[in-house]
């Protein structure tokens, strides 16, 4: 039979776990950790606003860039929190969440045939984007002995004259590493050496447990070169209401401004005014889910130890990232297996790139409730395995 | 009193009987070590009891409840302070505030059923010395109580994996 579709869409590998996640639609009481969102609800101040937007009749297109008080409020909040800054009116643009502002930064800066460095275990956005452009993803692995940092010998191992662009995310979705100011300044050096420009996907930045978010941009040398992403979707549970943004230098951001017109004309303008309203009056109820996530993370990392699938301890967002390299089994069959055996549903970490293969990313946002069942059903899974 | 001791709080306030184990390895602190700093607010009545929230109309008790603005006329060196103490004393006086506004202060008042709560406003409070005024204002249906919604609600759904 003739193949239909362009040779870049069917370049894109099917997702390797479509058999599992069929499998676990079919499957009743599962308790999922593997859910990539907030278990909670959009703040209702927030939600209020935006309902207020629709009464008010705000329904219509917002300029391409996003609505200017959003832009400013955006900007206010980087610079008190990571110290970057961003001209609202130039350098800011309102997407319809990362997911869209990852594809527009990366078709904005790679050529057909431009290599992108890919930080790994990597979201897994990025590479087909990458490919979608015409460009070859190049998987840079990070590492469970570095706390799942990037490192600057890593970078080096893959870094060609054809390198382009650095596509990095910290708080790591699946790992929750994260990169703290040394980290970054061993790479900038690398970054700069080989005239690399960054994709810093930040979406986590606010669910940071120890100490506060470093952004990429804060490095002097890194903030020209880099396309700064981030958005409402974690840390203020509005996954659901697609508002994130990109922040670039004026020539960059232009670019990124042509396409985003183009294939969105703008983000919902209702999601922008409750965006609006979460920057405001919103750092309570963040604080408080942040202290929740916090909570919890310590007392699942901790059973999961307990039970003996090591595990590091992920200093952002809400993954916990788990090997099971001592079980003998890989983490697509330990997948499979906990799932029908004991109706737990975890996310390979093969699923996130080469590097994550013998982990499973288990999303803690989910109740303590749900966390203390799925630990002792992981456990008696564990058991059964070592009896076998 | 350290940011510990905050988390602490915020935790048993929404769930008064979290395990020890539980609130220890959230905190990532030994338990003996959480015990003690509980027993220590308990023992400094910044911990003033631990209690259950009742929905008393699902247990079938259906309880008349009322909120009760009170003018006062404030005593001689004693201002407000007094008069409040004697108002809280009441057994049917679940909560008792000085506020500002029109009236001065503002009672939670609660009896077996609305012959009670009538009878303790006239026969117990507005003959009281002192009390120049009172509004009565009887519960009709409670919404959310200590911060808990009284009504149910469905909630969205989240789809069971997303990467
Ligand atoms: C690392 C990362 N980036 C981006 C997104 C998507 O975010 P948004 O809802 O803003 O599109 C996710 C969602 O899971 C994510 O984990």
């Amino acid at each position: 039979m003739r193949e239909y579709g362009s040779a870049r869409a069917r370049a894109i590998p099917p997702s390797g776990i479509r058999r599992f996640f069929d499998l676990l639609l079919t499957m009743e009481d599962v308790i999922s950790l593997g859910v990539g969102e907030p278990d909670f609800e959009t703040p209702w101040n927030v939600a209020e606003a935006g309902i207020y937007a629709i009464e008010q009749g705000h329904t219509s297109y917002t300029s391409n860039k996003g609505l200017l008080s959003l832009r400013q409020a955006v900007a206010r909040d980087l610079s008190m929190r990571y110290g970057i800054s961003y001209d609202p009116e130039e350098e800011i643009v309102i997407t319809s969440g990362v997911s869209e502002a990852a594809d527009i930064a990366i078709r904005a800066l790679v050529d057909p045939g431009d290599e992108v460095l890919v930080a790994e275990p990597s979201y897994v956005s990025y590479s087909p984007c990458v490919t979608l452009a015409g460009g070859r993803p190049v998987p840079v692995s990070c590492h469970e002995k570095d706390e799942f940092r990037l490192t600057p010998e890593g970078l080096m191992e893959k870094v060609t004259r054809k390198s382009r662009v650095l596509v990095m995310n910290f708080p790591n979705n699946p790992t929750g590493g994260i990169m703290g100011t040394d980290e970054i300044n061993a790479i900038a050096e690398v970054v700069v050496d080989h005239d690399l420009l960054v994709i810093s996907d930040e979406v986590y930045s606010e669910l940071t447990y120890e100490g506060t978010h470093v952004a990429v941009a804060s490095h002097p040398e890194l903030w020209d070169r880099t396309i700064t992403m981030n958005g409402f979707s974690k840390a203020y549970a509005m996954t659901g209401w697609r508002i994130g943004y990109l922040c670039a230098p004026k020539q960059i951001s232009e670019l990124a401004l042509k396409i985003h017109q183009y294939v969105m004309l703008c983000a919902p303008i209702m999601g922008q005014m409750a965006a609006i309203e979460a920057l405001r009056n919103g750092e309570e109820e963040k604080n408080a889910m942040v202290r929740e996530y916090r909570h919890r993370r310590n007392f699942f990392v901790e059973g999961l130890n307990r039970i003996g699938l090591t595990c590091h301890l992920p200093r952002g967002a809400f993954y916990a990232f788990p090997s099971v390299a001592s079980t003998g089994l890989s983490d697509l069959e330990f997948a499979e297996r906990l799932l029908t055996e004991k109706q737990v549903a975890v996310v390979p970490g093969s699923v996130f790139g080469e590097t994550g293969r013998d982990h499973l990313r288990c999303a803690y946002a989910v109740s303590r409730e749900d966390l203390g069942t799925a630990l002792k059903r992981m456990e008696e899974f564990l058991s059964g395995l070592s009896r076998e | 009193m350290d940011e510990k001791d905050h988390e602490i709080l915020h935790l048993l306030e929404e769930n008064g009987r979290l395990p020890l184990r539980e609130l220890a390895t959230s905190l990532a602190l030994p338990e003996d070590e959480v015990e003690e700093r509980i027993r220590a607010m308990e023992e400094s009545r910044i911990i003033r009891k631990f209690t259950a929230v009742v929905d008393w109309e699902r247990a079938g008790n259906s309880r008349v409840s009322a909120i009760i603005d009170l003018k006062i006329a404030p005593e001689r060196d004693f201002g407000y302070d007094k008069i409040a103490e004697r108002l809280a004393r009441f057994r049917q006086v679940k909560a008792l505030y000085l506020v500002s506004g029109v009236y001065d202060l503002q009672l939670l008042a609660t009896g077996q059923d609305m012959n009670e709560v009538s009878r303790f406003v006239s026969e117990q409070i507005a003959p009281m010395d002192h009390i120049r005024e009172t509004a009565t204002h009887i519960i009709m249906k409670i919404y959310k109580e200590n911060g808990n919604p009284f009504f149910e609600r469905e909630g969205g759904e989240r789809l069971p994996i997303t990467f």
